[in-house]
């Protein structure tokens, strides 16, 4: 189903080894998915699945969590899914500090459809709707998701094999609204387009720029140019939404006059 | 009490408990009714970031095994179009209450109009077929949301309750029934060996029995074309199955779906033809003109989608003329009933777009 050379079947390996690690089950397990090459994943999946639609995967996961808090929900999403069209979504999930991991393959474009540039294409990238060049800025999907406030940010690559399994794992099992960002190859679009055509030069701009965060946060602003860290950004354990919410319930069935808001 | 709030109440007798919406008039009271009942029964209320949302929460919650439901109006109607088409695909039960008010765009925001006939059939892209009730007074925005659940429960399907703003918004004496006293239908559940569960693999009444999420029976739901097992599958066979089934579940079961209700139609060589807030004022006017000698009579459409076609053919066959009142402009059951009756037959049209109600004075005078 994936070029190869791509980096999602990289993020699945990892993520169903740490399934595998830590006991899931599949019965109590819901991967929900969004639309695109990344979106695909379910259908190598045994566990509840639900495949949405494009942008709207983290709102599906939303209802299901919060009707079901037993429930493990995961969310396996492109950049174009978490933070372009479903930008929206992503900022209130992690508002709400819905408890769900989210898994995002960020391939710095529109795969599925063809390579034009999404959200996070980086300034000055070629894709196929960015001939001459992107003239817009690439968000940064973790700095989104810690001002947003997701408990736990983490980023990875498929060159960081073990190290992203070790982020899933922390992210699976933190309660709270959870991140990991995964730099993926695709070089079928996006690799073409800015010389890295060979899997393997993709795989080496991964080795060469991505760093671990205690090295990252040491270099000067002007060295950090081009380099992104890799490994864990944000670790807090605000409450999150079900959490809040069975006290708001205990507020609405407490006998009148000991309910908030209940003026007299 | 308020429509509004009896249809929350419905809601809460159908046994549902999940709610999610975005607040938007005339429908926000339905919203207030769920923040505040809901958390007492033990259920959720959720102000999501938009319509958009509030449709993918509630799909997801009826697939973690909830009753859900949504309510908005026109615009935000719109903007869950495409995940209602996912409920459409993904056989998914929920309600939406469409509380329908005057556009184009945000019009006039508070006031009532019955344009949406053609969107709630037709709103989403791809072939499909939903249920689409209305209501005319606030017992049936009750009991029609019991009844709205109990299709989307039974069929497997998104259901569309449409109210004009009049309805939503006017007051009348309920009485609420006894638990029990109204039935109340809950989706089948699949039984036998887990491992052989198919979520769209339809027993004889052209339903799939649906788990839920946690459970024993592990499923995928999936907005791709799909195959019984629920795995994407694009072989051309397997897509015309689905569709035709998805269309196939709700017409064999037409006679149960399609519901209306008549006045003084056996004899009447005038038919008028209502829904919505406009019944009300077709039994008024009915009524005058039997004062005057005129044999009139009322049918009330309560089910628009699928539409009365039988019923609104012996009706229509049998009368001289036929006159269909609607708060739109081009007549959107009118074109329908045309379908049905022919472009020979007498059909006249009373049309109102200025966010006013239809009075029987209107209708009146088309007759004179
Ligand atoms: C509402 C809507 N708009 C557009 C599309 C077309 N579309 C399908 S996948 C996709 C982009 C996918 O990009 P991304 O989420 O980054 O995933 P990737 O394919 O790169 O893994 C688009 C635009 C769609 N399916 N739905
Ligand atoms: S187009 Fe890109 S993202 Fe999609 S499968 Fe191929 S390499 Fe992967």
């Amino acid at each position: 189903m994936w070029c190869p050379g791509c980096g999602i079947g990289v993020m699945l390996g990892a993520l169903l080894r740490s399934f595998e690690e830590l006991g899931y089950d599949c019965r109590d397990t819901v991967v929900v998915t969004g639309i695109g090459c990344t979106g695909k994943s379910d259908d190598y999946l045994v566990t509840h699945a639900l495949h949405t639609t494009h942008g709207r995967a983290l709102a599906y996961a939303t209802g299901i969590k919060a009707f079901n808090p037993k429930l493990k929900v995961v969310v396996i999403m492109g950049d174009g899914d978490s933070v372009t069209i479903g930008g929206n979504h992503f900022l209130h999930a992690a508002r709400r500090n819905m408890d769900l991991t989210a898994i995002i393959i960020n391939n710095f474009n529109y795969g599925m459809t063809g390579g034009q540039f999404s959200g996070t294409t980086p300034s000055g990238a070629i894709t196929q709707t960015s001939f001459y060049g992107n003239p817009e800025r690439g968000i940064d999907i973790c700095a989104l998701a810690e001002v947003a406030g997701a408990n736990y940010v983490a980023r990875g690559t498929p060159y960081h094999v073990w190290e992203l399994k070790t982020n899933i794992q922390e992210a699976l099992s933190k309660k709270g609204f959870s991140v990991v960002e995964i730099y993926s190859p695709c070089p079928t679009h996006f690799g073409k387009n800015n010389q890295m055509k060979e899997t393997r030069q993709m795989l080496h701009w991964l080795k060469e720029k991505g760093l671990p965060v205690k090295d990252y946060n040491r270099l000067e602003p002007s060295q950090k140019e081009g380099c992104f860290a890799v490994g864990k950004l944000v670790d807090r354990d605000e409450p999150d939404f079900n959490t809040r919410y069975e006290a708001v319930r205990a507020r609405a069935m407490a006998p009148k006059g000991l309910r908030n808001g209940d003026t007299q | 009490m308020q429509g509004n709030q009896a249809m929350a109440e419905g809601a809460f007798y159908a046994g549902a408990r999940f709610y999610a919406g975005y607040p938007i008039t005339p429908s926000s009271e339905i919203a207030e009714e769920c923040s505040r009942k809901m958390p007492q029964m033990g259920g959720v209320f959720m102000q999501m970031e938009d319509e958009i949302a509030s449709m993918a929460a509630i799909i997801g919650a009826s697939l973690a095994g909830a009753k859900s439901f949504t309510a908005t109006s026109g615009p935000g109607f719109s903007l869950m179009q495409e995940n209602l088409g996912l409920a459409v695909m993904g056989e998914v039960p929920c309600v939406v209450i469409n509380v329908q008010r005057s556009g184009p765009s945000t019009g006039l925001a508070t006031k009532p109009a019955q344009s949406d006939v053609m969107q709630l059939r037709w709103g989403r892209h791809g072939d499909q077929m939903v249920i689409a009730l209305s209501p005319a007074s606030v017992s049936e925005c009750f009991s029609l949301t019991v009844t709205a659940f109990n299709f989307a429960e039974k069929f497997r399907v998104p259901v569309i309750l449409a109210p004009d703003e009049v309805i939503g918004h006017l007051r009348e004496n309920v009485r609420i029934p006894a638990p029990g006293e109204l039935e109340v239908i809950d989706r089948k559940k699949p039984s036998g060996p887990p491992e052989k569960y198919k979520p769209f693999a339809a027993d004889a009444d052209g339903v799939a029995p649906l788990a839920a999420y946690g459970s024993d029976y592990i499923f995928h739901v999936s907005s791709s074309m799909h195959g019984p097992d629920g795995y994407s599958n694009n072989n051309p066979a397997n897509a015309a199955w689905r569709v035709d089934q998805l269309h196939r579940k709700i017409e064999r079961h037409r006679e149960e779906i399609v519901l209306t209700k008549t006045f003084d139609t056996e004899d009447a060589d005038i038919l008028l033809i209502a829904f919505g807030a406009t019944t009300r004022a077709s039994r008024a006017a009915a009524l005058e003109l039997r004062k005057q000698g005129i044999r009139a009579g009322v049918l009330q459409l309560i089910t628009l989608w699928p539409f009365a076609d039988q019923e609104v053919a012996a009706l229509g066959q049998r009368a001289r003329t036929v006159i269909v009142t609607e708060m739109n402009y081009s007549g959107q059951v009118a074109g329908e009933v045309r379908k049905v009756l022919g472009a020979a037959a007498d059909i006249r049209q009373v049309n109102k777009y200025n966010g006013q109600i239809i009075t029987p004075q209107d209708i009146l005078e088309v007759i004179r």
